[in-house]
Formats: C-alpha cells, sequence, structure tokens
C-alpha cells in the first residue's frame, strides 16, 4: 500500500522513543475483557495497541471427526483464522498457509500446560479470531487464549504468556509495532510459561547470539508485566462471586465451567482489566488458599509419617475405589480449631482405612506378589506400634486407636495451617515449591500425583476460599 | 447436544408461544435491546458491529480497485461473504460456508444490492477498466438467534460509515461512500398462525420457518426469503410485510439515520 510503503526515517528517535512514544523495554496498552461469548465456554477479547482478538473456547466436548479422538488424553485444536477486514487487503476468508502455521505452533505452546490427559477422547477447541491485525496477533491471540482456556475451566498448570521482541535500527526492543514489524530488522515471538519455560519460538531476521541472549531478557520482563494482567482479570472475575459459588459447585456433582459462568456475569466482562487493589487482596487470599489446600492433601499423608510404604499403598487404593473418595478426602477441612480438625481428620482415616481393607480384598482375588510382600511388614509395623490391634479386624476397632494417635500428628497439620509458604502464589507447582518438609517430599514422586496436584488447585480456591470467609 | 435441549424445551415454548407469551418477556412485535457501534475496526473501510440481545455481528467493508463485469462496465462491484464462524456456537463448524451461511450472505447481499443502497455509478474509477470492489464481509460473532436482521443492520451501518480510500490509490481525496437508501431486514417466525419478530436460537428451532423481509426508505420491498418447510398463506404474508415495513421503520429511524445525517 502506498500509506504504508514509504519508511519512517528513523523508527526510533535520539532520545529513545519509538514511533508510539515507547521505550525500547515498554509493551503496547493491553485490555482484556473475559466471557464476552455467550454461547462458548469461555471467552476472551484482548486487545494490544491496535490488535483486537477474539477468542472462544469450547469444550472438553466429543471430539469430531471420530478418527481425531484419542484413547488417553483430549485433543486440542488451535483455529488461529484472520477477519477479511482485519487488514490493510482485504485477506481471503478461510485459512492460509500463514494461519495453519500460526495455529500449530500456538498449539504446541499450550499442549504443555493444558492438562488434556483428563478428558481422553475429547476435544478443546480453541478458536482465534483476529478482528484487527497490527503487528503480533500470534503473541495477542495466545495471550487472549490462556485468559479463555481459563474462563472455560479447562485444568492448566498455568497461564501462558506472549510476547515479542525485534531489532529496529540496531536496537533490541520488545514488542515490535507496525512500522517496526515492518522496516525492522528482526522479529522474535515467544511464548512462556510461568515459570519462564519458552514454549513457543520463532524468528526471522537477523541476530547475533548476543542480542538474542539481550532480547529473551526483555521478553521475560515483558511476559512478567503481561501475566499480571491476566491473572488481574481472571481473579476480577472468579473471586468475587465466592459466596455464591460454592453452593452451587457442591450442589452440582459436575460441576465444569457452566457453574462459573452462571455467577460471573458481563458486568465484570466490560469493565477495564487492571485492578491493582484487586489483585493485593486476591494474593493474600490465593496465598492462604494455597497453604491450607496443601496441608489438607499433606494432612492425610501425614498422619501415619512413620507408615511411608502403608501411605502408597493407601494411595493405590485411592486410585482403585474412584474418584468420589478422592473428593471426600479432599473435603476434609482443616479448621482452626483443633477440634473440629481432629473430628474431620478422623473421617479420613476411617476411609483411609477402608479404603485399605478394600484394596486388600481386590488384592487377595488378584495377588501381585512384590506387593503383598511389601504389606506383611506393614502390617507387622501397625501392630507392633498399637498395641492390642487386630489389623484384620473390623474398622472400629482400628477408629479407636487411630483416635490415640492422632493428638501427637493434628500438632504437625496444624503448625503448618498457619505457617504462609511465601513462594507458592506466584507457582502452579504448589508441590513441588514446598521443599523443606519431609513430608511433602515423599509426595512429589509419582507421576499420577503430579497430575492430580494441579487439578485439586484448580477445584479448591473456591472451596477454601469460602471456608476462609464463613469463619 | 443443542438439538436435545431444543426438543425438551420444545413443548413449553411452543405452549408458551400460542399463548401469546414468549419465553423472555417480550411481546411478539418486540426486538431485543439493539447496541450499535460503528468505526470499530480501523483498518476497514467501514465497520460496525451490532449487538442483539447476545447475538454479536460484526461487519468490515473493504474497497478495492478491480474490472468490471462486460455487462455493467460503469458499475461498481458489491461482494458479500457471511460466515458462521465455530467461534459463535458450538454447533459452527470451522471450514467452507455451508447452505445455511450462503443463504443468509446472499439475503444481507439482496437487500443492499437490490434496494439501490450504494449508488454503484459513482463506484466507477475508469468505464470498462477499474471500478471499487465492496467487500460486505460479515463475521458473526456469537449466535444467539436472529443473525440475519443483525447482519442486515450491521451491513447496511457499516456501509454508511463507509469512506472510499480514494488517497490510498493515488486517484483524488477519500469520500464517503454514495449512498441512496437504507434497506432494513426484518426476520419473522411462524408459530401455528401467528407471526414474531426477532426470534431467539430457541424460537428458531421451534418456529423452524421464517420469513425475511427486507423493505427499503421508501416502504418499498427490495428482498424476501423464506426459510424452513412450513407454508405461509397469502393473509399471512400480507401480515408479515406490514409488521417487517413497521418494525424497519423504527429500527431506521433509531439507528441508521443519526449515521445518514453525520456525513
Amino acid at each position: 500500500m502506498s500509506s504504508m510503503s514509504d519508511k519512517p526515517e528513523k523508527l526510533i528517535t535520539d532520545d529513545g522513543l519509538r514511533l508510539d512514544g515507547r521505550r525500547a523495554d515498554e509493551i503496547r496498552p493491553m485490555k482484556i475483557e473475559i466471557g464476552v461469548l455467550s454461547r462458548a465456554d469461555g471467552s476472551c477479547y484482548l486487545e494490544w495497541g491496535r490488535n483486537k482478538i477474539l477468542v472462544g473456547v469450547f469444550g472438553p466436548r466429543e471430539a469430531h471427526p471420530r478418527r481425531m479422538q484419542r484413547a488417553d488424553s483430549a485433543v486440542i485444536r488451535y483455529k488461529y483464522n484472520m477477519a477479511s477486514f482485519s487488514v490493510e487487503d482485504r485477506a481471503r476468508p478461510g485459512p492460509s498457509r500463514r494461519s495453519i502455521e500460526i495455529s500449530k505452533v500456538s498449539r504446541e505452546a499450550f499442549e504443555p500446560v493444558i492438562m488434556a490427559e483428563l478428558f481422553p477422547k475429547t476435544a478443546i477447541d480453541i478458536y482465534v479470531e483476529v478482528l484487527q491485525a497490527d503487528a503480533g496477533t500470534r503473541t495477542a491471540a495466545i495471550n487472549a487464549s490462556s485468559i479463555a482456556l481459563a474462563d472455560a475451566g479447562i485444568p492448566m498448570k498455568g497461564l501462558i504468556t506472549s510476547c515479542a521482541f525485534g531489532k529496529v535500527d540496531g536496537q533490541i526492543v520488545l514488542d515490535l509495532n507496525k512500522e517496526e514489524d515492518n522496516y525492522g530488522e528482526a522479529d522474535f515471538p515467544v511464548a512462556m510459561t510461568q515459570d519462564g519455560e519458552i514454549t513457543l519460538m520463532q524468528m526471522d531476521g537477523h541476530l547475533t547470539p548476543d542480542e538474542i541472549k539481550k532480547g529473551l531478557e526483555l521478553v521475560k520482563k515483558g511476559c512478567k508485566e503481561i501475566l499480571e494482567i491476566q491473572q488481574a482479570v481472571l481473579r476480577k472475575k472468579f473471586e468475587t462471586p465466592v459466596e455464591e459459588t460454592v453452593e452451587e459447585v457442591t450442589d452440582t456433582e459436575d460441576t465444569g465451567n457452566k457453574v462459573v459462568e452462571a455467577e460471573a456475569p458481563l458486568e465484570y466482562a466490560s469493565e477495564a482489566a487492571v485492578v491493582e487493589e484487586a489483585l493485593e487482596e486476591a494474593e493474600e487470599i490465593e496465598e492462604e488458599q494455597l497453604c491450607e489446600e496443601t496441608v489438607e492433601t499433606d494432612a492425610v499423608a501425614e498422619e501415619i509419617p512413620e507408615f511411608e510404604e502403608l501411605e502408597d499403598i493407601i494411595k493405590e487404593a485411592e486410585a482403585l475405589v474412584e474418584e468420589d473418595t478422592v473428593e471426600d478426602v479432599v473435603e476434609v477441612e482443616i479448621e482452626e480449631e483443633a477440634l473440629e480438625e481432629e473430628a474431620l481428620e478422623e473421617e479420613a482415616l476411617e476411609e483411609a482405612l477402608e479404603e485399605e481393607a478394600e484394596f486388600e480384598a481386590s488384592f487377595e482375588a488378584a495377588p501381585e506378589p512384590e506387593d503383598f510382600e511389601e504389606l506383611e511388614p506393614i502390617e507387622e509395623e501397625v501392630s507392633s506400634e498399637v498395641e492390642e490391634v487386630e489389623f484384620d479386624s473390623e474398622e472400629l476397632t482400628y477408629e479407636e486407636t487411630q483416635l490415640e494417635e492422632e493428638t501427637g500428628i493434628e500438632e504437625v497439620a496444624s503448625e503448618e495451617t498457619f505457617e504462609p509458604e511465601p513462594e507458592i502464589e506466584s507457582e502452579t507447582k504448589t508441590r513441588t515449591e514446598v521443599p523443606a518438609e519431609e513430608a511433602v517430599k515423599a509426595e512429589v514422586e509419582p507421576e499420577e500425583k503430579k497430575c492430580e496436584g494441579p487439578w485439586k488447585v484448580v477445584k479448591d480456591p473456591s472451596e477454601s476460599g469460602s471456608r476462609g470467609e464463613n469463619e | 447436544m443443542s438439538e436435545i435441549i431444543a426438543t425438551l424445551k420444545k413443548d413449553y415454548i411452543y405452549n408458551l408461544m400460542i399463548k401469546g407469551k414468549r419465553q423472555d418477556g417480550r411481546g411478539f412485535k418486540e426486538f431485543r435491546d439493539i447496541k450499535l457501534e460503528t468505526n470499530i475496526i480501523s483498518k476497514a473501510e467501514g465497520s460496525a458491529k451490532v449487538t442483539l440481545g447476545n447475538t454479536q455481528v460484526l461487519v468490515g467493508v473493504k474497497l478495492q480497485p478491480g474490472t468490471p463485469f462486460p455487462d455493467s462496465q460503469d458499475e461498481g462491484v458489491i461482494i458479500t461473504n457471511l460466515e458462521l464462524n465455530a467461534i459463535a456456537s458450538p454447533d459452527f463448524e470451522p471450514g467452507q460456508p455451508k447452505e445455511d451461511a450462503i443463504e443468509m450472505a446472499r439475503v444481507v447481499d439482496r437487500g443492499i444490492r437490490e434496494s439501490g443502497a450504494i449508488d454503484i455509478k459513482k463506484l466507477c474509477i475508469a468505464v470498462g477498466e477499474s471500478v471499487w470492489i465492496v467487500h460486505i464481509d460479515v463475521h458473526i460473532l456469537n449466535d444467539e438467534g436472529n443473525l440475519i436482521d443483525a447482519s442486515c443492520l450491521a451491513a447496511i451501518a457499516a456501509l454508511m460509515t463507509t469512506v472510499v480510500p480514494n488517497e490510498q490509490y493515488g486517484i483524488g481525496k477519500n469520500v464517503p461512500l454514495a449512498m441512496k437508501g437504507m434497506p432494513v431486514g426484518v426476520t419473522l417466525a411462524k408459530i401455528g398462525s401467528k407471526l414474531m419478530v426477532d426470534p431467539l436460537l430457541d424460537e428458531e428451532a421451534v418456529c423452524e420457518t421464517k420469513l425475511t423481509i427486507v423493505s427499503s426508505s421508501d416502504g418499498s420491498i427490495a428482498g424476501m426469503q423464506k426459510m424452513g418447510p412450513v407454508p405461509f398463506t397469502e393473509a399471512e404474508v400480507m401480515e408479515a410485510i406490514d409488521m417487517a415495513c413497521e418494525k424497519a421503520a423504527e429500527l431506521r429511524g433509531l439507528y441508521l439515520e443519526g449515521l445518514a445525517n453525520k456525513e
């Protein structure tokens, strides 16, 4: 276009300002709205500079055609589409080679964080509509998709954040605008997890290794800023209506995303994105929640610290006994008052024991030699520790002895409850981020556990949040 | 999925409608709330977004020079394209436009073309060589029923705010697109022997048959389309035309005349 073909003499002025008045390390203003589409399970509208992006997420839903289905996980489909009027010269409607490539790399950017293994045989569809394009649409689309996925309630290990850097007039700059994209020397889009792991990286142009190093530093900074905006938006939507949420969440067995959608009306969506005060408050709350959570799940593990092996067996049994028992364990609440806690932990213990018994039963039916041997010594240990108890006897006898044990255990648990763990908030990997505690270490290893952890993180905040409020 | 829900709801909605009531409490001649935003896509020569209840439609108009058709060498070309984007509904799939989308695009196109809303003689750059090609791209963002009326309204609003980008191609100054009319489409859904405007998604599913009538500023009809299997009687058609013209005049007054005065 004639209007575009005249290259400005300088893309960066002598005092270091770019054409749009930014400094080299500044991103364009970003505005995010969440839940803007009523028919989508999750949606997000994002403006970044002059980019306008709309994302709708559907699923997990039945994957069509059936040959696309995967027996062990959901398929993730990402469709990047440009509106024909989004660019200077009208784009032909439908997929182009460019949009197909962008769709592929963007999907791959999300695959590490979406917990697709939880939804076998389904599809998670991410549809991106670029309504107006102005350099950096793929990064903008990824940032918006991250929010839309969260809005849809898709379990993720963390948000994905994306930003580009480039080289303009020999300088490394963050987040290229249209002119810089057209006449700059390099463009380098990056997407990363909250931990800074790079999940998308492309580049065209000329850069030296040193420049790339510098650029990556810059991008990390940009992504951090974007992450804060994303988190603020999510908090604004999901934190306020906590009280009602709980009711519904507990009522409806199959919570999914619709519940959240129900009490997060569009009013929120239409407001501007960044809410600093909300962010601070939410950080505190979330910190508490996450601590509670860790302890909750750990509580079960710690009750019988001497029998680490036994605990493993219980876990296996849990897996056998179906979801509902696991949920029950999660529901065990750690109250401030020791008494309540005691009562509740008792329940958990009962269950654990029941499960163990069941496990044993199943064990006898189909004995696996190795595990069986393992079980024997543990039984012995148990009976030596807890006198006059027959391992094979009824639950009731067991319960009594467990009560005795409890007094000791409960102290450990409650201590932990009130010790805030500063690191947790910023990271999704709650489990791995709590070092020191031996008990926690023990829990990190099994692969299954890893999946389970963040799933609880996703589910729990609403529960434990309300708990805090009700007190 | 949605079909099952519609079947379950069907009796409820049907019985309500027979009694002259509607799910959301509207009267049979009442539209949902309409929000019209124009000039929201700066890369397009004209653009408008219509929010009709929860239905959202975005229209972008792009103008590019091109060669005229041999039988109309001094006239611009209008091309209307409508896509049911997968983002708009769990029932839509990505890929080539299906018959529904093509039908809707053609209804929108017909209304604009036949009403003479665009002065296509003024879109001629050099007779027989170069004319403006007007691309009207209708982007469905969220489908909660009555896409056609929303698309028609957004399309005409976008055209009314379109600027011919002469400067970009070095052929003089930018001028507003020459308009001669304001066609407005109104779709009526038939239930029993009653007609209602602006059907919701569920109502569309229950009614099965709709009639779209596009009328111009002077009260003439520029295009009609019956969609669905249930027959209409002559009396019903005439009643529908009256209703559509009345509502169209109302919408024109509320949303379009303001745009015309601005120019």
